[in-house]
């Protein structure tokens, strides 16, 4: 059995990220198991720009972004097998894998998940109907058509405006489908104003929202969609039905981080984030296993993606070395009035080594809102904000000095205040 | 003219008024970064394009492409639709220029991805 100080299961961004937080923190025996044929994940088929803006300073596309980051790997001389699929991994922290080559077995100090997300299919949102070919999730979509030059289909309707939706309306007009409607069930869009602007308005694609299909028609290919308006409780309005003709109908209605390995693992998920619950460390429940990237929760900016995966690479790194010790306990994180989640659940401030960031999102749109931090009943500080939306992921910023305000602290609370 | 602003998830709706070819007026905007966008927006939008072409002789198949900077807003479907049935040889390297100033642009479409050819097919994914 081969043994490594840290495998990292994905090397798309945050495996990438992890691999280089971890060697810059001096640890030399890694290896990341890559199921696919090349690195970068993801972000080969996201050939549209707006990535890199934090961490570059400017404007790149998916495989460039991937490029760099590959391009690091590469000069740091860090270890990857490509298409190897990971098939378990254990407590005490075994991972099989298997390849070409046969069956890989990996004994690891440490182990970072980094296995990405999926998307929710047809059968999470139960659409009435036929099952028609024709109707696919928006990424799938996008292999098609960026990855293996295929267009899916002459005429779209797009359900779901999340970012992926949006792209993909501009992609298929590129590719000269028509794009019918994009249909959004909720009142707003979760996508950037960016897209719906660049992506919709520009092309003359009309965004339904409040409406949603109720209808799937066709035989062996899909031949058009019935849509109708809902009402407050995301009913549809009976006599609101509308027929829109159509080859294909995209599916663009969330992402779920990938964790079936996390599972079999018998690491603790958050029923919120879908992720593992981890600790100020990005630590999971199983001692020497840590998670970062759209595996921990769904991200909308890769920037925040290689960020996060750094520091677990790093800290994953701190723990093999036995500089990191797990937390006993350590401050519990939780949230209210309109925060639905956080990231990480606890946090131990002994591991804090001068400020740490917590990620979370809100559960609807708000505007002109405190985000106020408490530890226990006491608030430490509170910033106003404009507008906060589900689709946008927000960052506050903990220092190790506040953490020396409140040595006692049990609790800390954050919650959006009018 | 009515312009969203895509400065941040506000997407103020922002009127300006033209007059002569110059901005005479702006409403609706609730900060500079806005006032900004919306001028520029009304006196000459511009968009990057990123599409595919067809790779030829390469473990890729579609080879990723943006143009080197952004274009008029008025050319970004003649650019999409002169994309369409392009092949490229590989191997190609990050920032090669696939098609010279596209649709007279005075823009390059360049390549955003390597791509090894075939007979390094090995190497591309080992």
């Amino acid at each position: 059995m081969k043994k490594v100080d840290i495998v990292i299961i994905g090397g798309g961004p945050a495996g990438l990220a992890a691999a280089l937080g971890a060697k810059d923190a001096g640890i030399e025996n890694i290896i990341i198991l890559e199921r696919e044929q090349y690195l970068g994940g993801i972000l080969n088929q996201c050939i549209h720009n707006g990535f890199g803006l934090h961490v570059f300073k400017e404007e790149l596309t998916g495989p460039e972004y991937a490029a760099r980051y590959e391009e690091r790997v590469k000069q740091a001389k860090i270890p990857y097998l490509l298409n190897t699929m990971v098939l378990d991994i254990t407590r005490d922290k075994k991972v099989m894998a298997v390849n070409r080559d046969g069956l890989l077995e990996i004994k690891a100090e440490a182990v970072i998940l980094a296995m990405g997300c999926r998307e929710r299919p047809r059968g999470a949102i139960n659409i009435p109907g036929r099952r028609p070919v024709g109707i696919y999730a928006a990424g799938t979509a996008q292999k098609f058509v960026n990855i293996d030059g295929f267009v899916p289909g002459k005429e779209v309707v797009v359900l779901g405006s999340g970012d992926i939706g949006l792209i993909m309306a501009r992609r298929m007009t590129f590719e000269g489908a028509a794009v019918k409607a994009v249909v959004e069930l909720m009142p707003y869009s979760g996508g950037l104003k960016r897209n719906i602007v660049q992506c919709l308005d520009d092309f003359g694609i009309p965004l339904k929202l409040s409406h949603t299909v109720t209808q799937i028609k066709g035989g062996e290919r899909l031949t058009g969609v019935t849509i109708a308006r809902v009402d407050e409780n995301l009913k549809p309005i009976p006599g609101t039905e509308e027929d829109i003709s159509c080859d294909t109908l995209l599916l663009s209605v969330g992402l779920i981080p990938d964790n079936e390995l996390s599972r079999n693992a018998g690491i603790a998920l958050s029923n919120i984030t879908g992720g593992p619950v981890v600790d100020e460390s990005l630590q999971t429940s199983v001692e020497g296993i840590f998670a970062c990237g759209n595996t921990l929760h769904v991200h909308d900016l890769v920037d925040f993606v290689s960020a996060e995966s750094e520091q677990a690479g790093k800290n994953a790194a701190e723990y093999v070395r036995g500089k990191r010790p797990r937390p006993d306990g350590g401050i519990t994180l939780s949230t209210k009035g309109g925060v639905r989640y956080a990231v990480p659940a606890s946090i131990d401030p002994g591991n804090v080594s001068d400020k740490i960031d917590i990620r979370f999102r809100v559960s609807n749109v708000f505007k002109n809102r405190y985000v106020a931090v408490y530890f226990d009943d006491t608030r430490l500080k509170r910033h106003r904000r404009l507008i906060l939306t589900p689709g946008e992921m927000e960052t506050l910023t903990l220092t190790k000095a506040e953490f020396e305000k409140y040595p006692d602290a049990r609790s800390i609370t954050i919650a959006l205040e009018e | 003219m009515e312009i969203t602003c895509i400065a941040c998830p506000l997407g103020c709706a922002i009127k300006v008024t033209l007059e002569g070819g110059k901005v005479v007026d702006i409403q609706g905007a609730t900060c500079k970064r806005g006032e900004e966008y919306a001028k520029l927006e009304c006196l000459s939008p511009k968009r990057m394009v990123t599409s595919t072409v067809t790779l030829i002789g390469s473990p890729l198949r579609r080879l990723p492409i943006k143009t080197e900077h952004p274009i008029p807003k008025s050319k970004v479907m003649d650019v999409a639709r002169a994309l369409l049935g392009v092949e490229i040889n590989a191997p190609v390297s990050i920032g090669d220029i696939v098609a010279e100033n596209i649709c007279d642009t005075g823009v390059n479409m360049v390549a955003t991805r390597h791509a090894l050819a075939i007979s390094t097919k090995n190497e591309a994914i080992n």
